[in-house]
């Protein structure tokens, strides 16, 4: 199961100004390698897209395989011109959806 | 077929193990080869400049299970000249392709960092993909204590 996303974004910003945004979900990313105790496979179930917008517009994403850790979590930059709304989506192998945005005050 | 930590541990601890799982171990870890095969799909055969990306991992990791990484890409991000997109790949892993990730003109330097899973020691790989088409490529070894991936 996945769980509450966490965003860390600078509330404030000079325009031009490049910041970094940390994210994190918890998600057990379940590899697809694994095996119970009966030796029967474990399906994979992972966070395979993760994609941030500002303001509407997409501005970084990540396809992700098993690859990824428990916990997927990513860093990243974005050069802000304007205050506004960035919103993060992580989609999950059973086609649910977990978001959250976070403003930011540019100026 | 799955690998267990036990007979992961063995092929690492030795030769002659490897040679008798020889063909289990060809199915459920990837090779150098697969790595190379999925970097050329990437690149579609262009030629892999050495500088101006750089990736940074530990030399030693003690938990396979989350090994952090760090890519970035010399590039002004601008319209004339950027990174499209970086992947990653992890060599030996069940599955080479770990994450691909994708900047925009909005990036302002083409830079990431992740935790990813190394199932033993081998090499991971960043491939970047320029605006102009050209394609840039680092590659570090990380010595994994305990592997990830199941086990």
């Amino acid at each position: 199961m996945a769980s509450k996303p966490r965003v860390k974004v600078p509330k404030k910003a000079a325009a031009g100004d490049v910041i970094k945004i940390k994210t994190l979900i918890s998600h057990k990313m379940e590899s697809g390698q694994r095996k119970d105790k009966e030796g029967n496979k474990i399906p994979q179930k992972i966070i395979n897209r993760f994609v941030v917008q500002f303001n509407g517009a997409e501005v970084f994403s990540a396809d992700i395989a098993p690859g990824i850790s428990a916990n997927p979590y990513f860093e990243f930059s974005v050069k802000v011109q304007e205050s506004g709304t960035f919103s993060f989506l992580w989609v999950d192998d059973d086609g649910s959806e977990y978001t959250t945005e976070a403003p930011i005050t540019v100026g | 077929m799955n690998v267990t930590r036990r007979s992961a541990l063995a092929i690492a601890a030795g030769g002659v193990v490897f040679t008798a799982l020889g063909s289990a171990t060809r199915q459920a870890f990837a090779t150098p080869e697969d790595a190379a095969a999925m970097i050329n799909e990437f690149s579609g055969g262009a030629e892999l400049a050495a500088g101006g990306i750089n990736l940074t991992t530990p030399e030693i990791a003690e938990n396979g299970n989350t090994v952090p990484i760090s890519v970035s890409v010399n590039s002004a991000m601008t319209e004339a000249e950027h990174a499209v997109s970086v992947m990653v790949l992890a060599e030996e892993n069940p599955r080479v392709e770990v994450v691909k990730f994708n900047f925009s003109l909005a990036s302002g330097v083409a830079e990431a960092k992740t935790r990813i899973r190394l199932a033993k020691t081998q090499n991971v790989i960043a491939v970047a993909k320029m605006s102009d088409g050209s394609f840039r490529m680092a590659s570090n070894q990380v010595k994994v204590t305990i592997g990830g991936c199941g086990g």
